[in-house]
């Protein structure tokens, strides 16, 4: 695999951009704000059923009988299917395929899906459910991860030897000599409870078999490419017969990555009836479906020299995984993987495991695997910064790994902004007048992260390419571009836009995105692991240079001067030395059209080959890193024990910034979803292995007035690798949000707080505790 | 999004036309602006034959002041009742605690009746069928366990209803009318210890209107809410106060909480704690954290609604000191 055709981070024409790096509007952003946009629950076809999903009530069960007869004999209902009709297993990493589309002979949590009806309406749909006849032995309930990690039966997966996930152990460098050596040592328990994406469109899928065999499914996913793969699994349909859609998407964050049981059953329900079947999730439904963040307990030890250099970091992390593997795998690596920056570890040593609890299953949520460690170990640098004295800030740059550089785990580091991005936090803050200097109950805090651009890690070897556009020239002098790549409100499909319009000279207007359609659209691998603008990005400017070729050689030829002379800026097409030369765009393309046929142009990128040479050496790896940092403004009702955020700064080296707006946004984004993860959300699911409360009142997201202000500084290393030198800002700015409100709290009021969420309740404790201890000393 | 049963409507124009449908129809559920009733349809709690819609009955809706009585119909907004300036100046305890409920959208859809009348919650009951299901159902509805006191035999379901104590402290009077009568009930009355039903409130019988009589010339009033988020939250503690001054000396006063259990709770002898002592002066804030030890030693929350028992109890002195000192005007009455 060799990274295809990269462009450099130079602007296309000399002049400079004349659209990348302004603020645009989004491709959708009208269509959305007026309520047009269509969504997958928009969709209503001719003679249309809806399907209705039967869900365990058990944690942890057989089902010794299931009969669905009854169901069928009622008036409206046309069919009903149970784990027998999709045995298949499906699951998005190839080798831990462990999902079936419903329940095939045992059920792994409250709300696994066990059969699904297809009837005349919903109403009838649910009256159907009550009719399906099930009986289950229970069985040994999991529902912490130490009883998964130290009993072996029952097995919540049969063909597993026990009840872990996943375990990678890796080290390098010499940890414990490291360690040993080092003037001071903290050793530590943190722990993350557990969080949900909540995103406000439920999933949602149709699917319509055609007269012909041909299947369609519309699903509200962020990765049409693996629901496709998945669908030909499961199904037994070869993929040339089957076309999934994403139609427009309202939100993801990580929780629309997996193939979902109501892919499945639509397809099949439609196959079975030939009548187009719906499936819209409840809001508990979605809850249930989770792949939220992972509940993790985090054990870490560092050790540091006086001066506040890092010696090593051992970390042992026992990951909560619920009921399926979905991108497990994955998680268990990227909490060890992804926390060798932006600080230079001379040794680390990990030790995950992730275990399979009788919980709904955990998957990616953005920031996935490493939000977690990232407060563990930011947290601990912050006390080893305060034991010795150091100001916080001064002790990240210390340890600073610089830019074109090689991280311990062996992952290539290019452009790195992270300096930049903590001195912007620091003078935005005023930091260096009112940290520590702030009045008892207000404190500042300081955190700082690192995150991936896309990994070169693809969930299914291959040597095809990561991502790849399509391009039409239409003579009307629009362009058309056809991407995989999944528009989950990031604004992927806008990047694509900008980027045509920068490269052939076009008004943005004048160029439209056809995105995440399997039969319109080449391949991209989706939207997961901020990969989108790095990828889709790197293969639009290379379909894009194809075609400008065509195009300036036609125009050069036309004028009899040389190529090099032609410039395409917004709709026009002149001579850079002969002014009497001009022509428009749709003049060129209709001249390029006349003089090589019928015009169209493909682009593709591959990432380079990255990563350590060992085994998930490449998980992890990127062709380029984003770097963040956070100081966070906090008052601590000592009384209540509540924790206001009153704001955050947050600067972010995204690389470059295609559209600043867009960036912002993201970063304000990431700052409202971390911060809600510290003091607000927890998807907690209780004793008896039930969800707390699987609705939007009981799992309080923050309201306006639960939002802090955010103040984002964008900070722009010009990758050499990325789109213009673009590299991720979805994820990345997340991360630190969590610890930097941690260690605020401890300058607020002297309490280190190392186990989310920061309840009031846990606040009240620690003080009372820190009092008495002082009292104590006293 | 979870669907409604199927049940049939009555829209009636007139009071008179509501009793007559609501006479000898114990199948019916009122609904007085739905922020409640359709939740809880939606979740099978409430499974009525016929919803009577009160939104079509005019002479429900509006505050008027009759004499030394404030009077508004129990159709009236939550966010009316909020922003008017004769509630804001009779009763202002009232005002705060109706702008508080909820969320700015529902106020402007629930009504003061439809809070008042609000049904008991408990986290074992305010669930999704299935959700209940799985649990095996609780007494409440459906089951005949108590999943909040093992063994319990009395469902412990709490008033969430911010406007309940805020009308107590008011001495505030609510008019039921039946087909056959109308009574005219002191709120206190009215709410009993039972969390599957806790008003004594007959079938047939309408709640019409609420009326307040006119408060001392230093009256003064504030509401206190616990609720994890600023907005959309029922209160896992709501503290109503009422002070009545002269020349801020405290001459009579009253503290009712709601949120704990089936009935919202009056903490006794807060005026004759209170009285006497001078506003702006230590002995008012002394008397303050007296009544505030008096409420954590005599309310002790259960975990029956959301929020951890244990906080909401040490939370109990915090609110109701800090609630008394902004119906003083000595700070702002907490709103989370």
């Amino acid at each position: 695999m060799a990274a295809r055709d990269l462009h450099g981070p130079k602007p296309p024409w000399d002049k400079g951009f004349s659209i990348i790096g302004k603020s645009q509007r989004k491709v959708d952003g009208l269509t959305k704000a007026t309520g047009e946009a269509l969504y997958t629950d928009d969709i209503m076809l001719p003679g249309m059923l809806h399907a209705k999903t039967l869900r365990s009530p058990h944690p942890h069960a057989t089902i010794t009988r299931i009969d669905v007869t009854r169901a069928l004999a009622m008036p409206g209902v046309y069919a009903a299917i149970t784990g027998s009709d999709l045995p298949e297993r499906y699951g998005v990493i190839p080798w831990t395929q462990d999902e079936t589309a419903l329940a095939v002979g045992k059920v792994r949590f409250i709300g696994d899906p066990v059969a699904a009806v297809a009837a005349i309406d919903e109403d009838t749909a649910i009256r159907a459910l009550e009719a399906i006849d099930v009986e289950y032995a229970l069985l040994h309930p999991y529902l912490e991860p130490e009883d998964a990690l130290t009993r072996v039966e029952p097995k919540i997966h049969e063909d597993r030897k026990n009840n872990i996930s996943k375990n990678v152990k890796l080290e390098f460098g010499d940890v414990d000599g490291s360690i040993k050596g080092a003037d001071l040592v903290i050793e530590d328990d943190y722990s993350f409870h557990g969080t949900t994406h909540a995103p406000i469109e439920p999933h949602c899928a149709v699917a319509r078999l055609s007269p012909d065999g041909l299947l369609t499914v519309w699903s509200s996913t962020q990765i049409t490419h693996y629901v496709h793969r998945a669908l030909a699994k499961v199904l037994g349909v070869p993929e040339q017969k089957i076309r999934v859609i994403q139609p427009c998407l309202g939100g993801a964050f990580g929780g629309k990555s997996d193939p979902f049981s109501l892919e499945f059953c639509v397809a099949k329900l439609a196959m079975i009836t030939g009548r187009p079947v719906k499936m819209l999730y409840t809001r508990e439904e979605v809850f249930y479906c989770h792949r939220g963040r992972h509940p993790m307990k985090l054990h870490y030890r560092t050790g540091a020299m006086k001066d506040g250099r890092i010696t090593g970091v051992d970390a042992k992390i026992l990951i909560d995984g619920g009921s399926y593997s979905s991108f497990g795998l994955v998680t268990a690596y990227y909490a060890g993987q992804l926390l060798t920056g932006p600080y230079d570890f001379p040794t680390y040593r990990f030790d995950s495991t992730r275990v399979f609890t009788n919980k709904p299953p955990c998957g990616p949520k953005r920031g996935h695997g490493s939000v977690q460690p990232r407060f563990a170990f930011e947290v601990q640098l912050d006390e080893i910064a305060c034991t010795l004295g150091i100001d916080p800030i001064a002790i990240r740059r210390k340890n600073f790994q610089g830019s074109n550089t090689q991280t311990v785990n062996g992952q290539r580091i290019t452009s790195n902004g992270f300096a930049e991005c903590l001195t912007a936090v620091e003078n935005a803050s005023g930091w260096k007048d009112r940290r520590a200097k702030l009045p008892y109950g207000r404190g500042l805090g300081v955190a700082g992260s690192m995150y991936i651009s896309g990994t070169n890690y693809c969930v299914y070897p291959n040597d095809m390419p990561q991502a790849g556009v399509q391009i039409k020239v239409d003579r009307s002098g629009a362009i058309m571009v056809f991407t995989g790549g999944n528009d989950i409100g990031q604004g992927s499909s806008s990047v694509v836009r900008y980027i045509v319009a920068e490269e052939l000279g076009l008004p943005v207007e004048h160029v439209r995105v056809v995105a995440a359609d399997t039969d319109l659209c080449p391949v991209d691998l989706g939207a997961y692991s901020s990969r989108v603008t790095f990828m889709v990005g790197n293969a639009t400017i290379d379909a894009c240079r194809k075609l400008r070729k065509l195009l300036v050689s036609a125009v050069a030829e036309k004028w009899e001067v040389p190529d090099a002379r032609i410039q395409m800026s917004l709709g026009e097409v002149v001579d850079l030395e002969d002014a009497t030369h001009k022509m428009t765009t749709k003049d060129a393309f209709q001249l390029a059209e006349a003089k090589f046929d019928t015009l169209g142009s493909t682009g593709a990128y591959n990432t380079p080959e990255l990563g350590g040479k060992y085994r998930g050496g490449t998980i992890g790896a990127s062709p380029a890193y984003s770097f963040t940092a956070h100081v966070a403004d906090v008052r601590v009702d000592v009384e209540t024990g509540r924790i206001h955020i009153d704001k955050i700064w947050v600067a972010h080296d995204c690389g470059r910034a295609l559209n600043p707006t867009l960036v912002a946004g993201q970063m304000e984004g990431s700052v409202y979803m971390g911060a809600a993860e510290v003091v607000m959300e927890h998807h907690r699911v209780d004793e008896r292995g039930l969800h707390s409360g699987p609705s939007l009142l009981d799992y309080p997201i923050p309201t306006s007035l639960d939002t802090p202000e955010i103040e984002s500084h964008i900070v722009e290393s010009v990758d050499p690798e990325g789109p213009y030198g673009a590299k991720e800002a979805g994820e990345g700015p997340l991360h630190s949000t969590i610890p930097a409100i941690a260690n605020a709290v401890y300058d607020a009021v002297g309490i280190r707080l190392r186990h989310l969420p920061f309840s009031p309740a846990k606040v009240l404790a620690a003080i009372a505790e820190l009092t008495s201890k002082t009292k104590a000393a006293e | 999004m979870l669907r409604l049963p199927q049940f049939g409507v009555a829209t009636p124009t007139t009071i008179a036309a509501a009793l007559a449908i609501l006479e000898g129809n114990d199948k019916a559920a009122v609904l007085a602006g739905g922020t409640d009733l359709v939740p809880n349809m939606k979740h099978r709690i409430a499974t009525p034959d016929l919803v009577l819609s009160l939104e079509g009955v005019e002479e429900m809706r509006g505050i008027r002041v009759d004499g030394d009585t404030l009077v508004i119909g129990a159709m009236t907004r939550l966010d009316e009742i909020a922003h008017d300036e004769r509630v804001r100046s009779w009763a202002p305890v009232l005002a705060q605690a109706a702008g508080i409920v909820a969320s700015p959208q529902i106020r402007r859809m629930g009504t003061l009746g439809g809070n008042v009348m609000l049904d008991t919650r408990c986290r074992y009951i305010n669930q999704t069928h299935f959700w209940r299901k799985s649990l095996g159902f609780c007494l409440k509805k459906d089951g005949t366990l108590c999943f909040v006191v093992a063994g319990g035999k009395k469902c412990v379901a709490a008033a969430s209803n911010d406007s309940a104590p805020a009308l107590m402290t008011l001495g505030a009077d609510l008019v039921f009318r039946s087909a056959k009568s109308e009574r005219i009930a002191k709120i206190d009355q009215v709410f009993g210890g039972d969390g599957i039903y806790n008003k004594k409130v007959a079938p047939g019988e309408l709640l019409i209107e609420v009326r307040i009589p006119r408060q001392s010339s230093g009256h003064r009033g504030a509401y206190g809410k616990l609720r994890e988020r600023g907005s959309f939250d029922f209160p896992q503690l709501g503290v109503a106060v009422r002070l009545d001054t002269r020349d801020k000396v405290v001459a009579d006063a009253d503290v009712v909480l709601v949120a704990l259990q089936a009935r919202p709770l009056r903490i006794k002898g807060a005026a004759d704690v209170l009285r006497g002592t001078t506003i702006g002066e230590s002995s008012f804030e002394t008397a303050a954290r007296t009544i505030a030890d008096r409420a954590h030693a005599h309310c002790h929350p259960m975990p029956n609604i959301p929020g951890d028992a244990d906080y909401r109890h040490a939370m109990i002195p915090v609110y109701v000191r800090r609630t008394l000192l902004a119906a003083a005007g000595l700070g702002v009455a907490p709103r989370t």
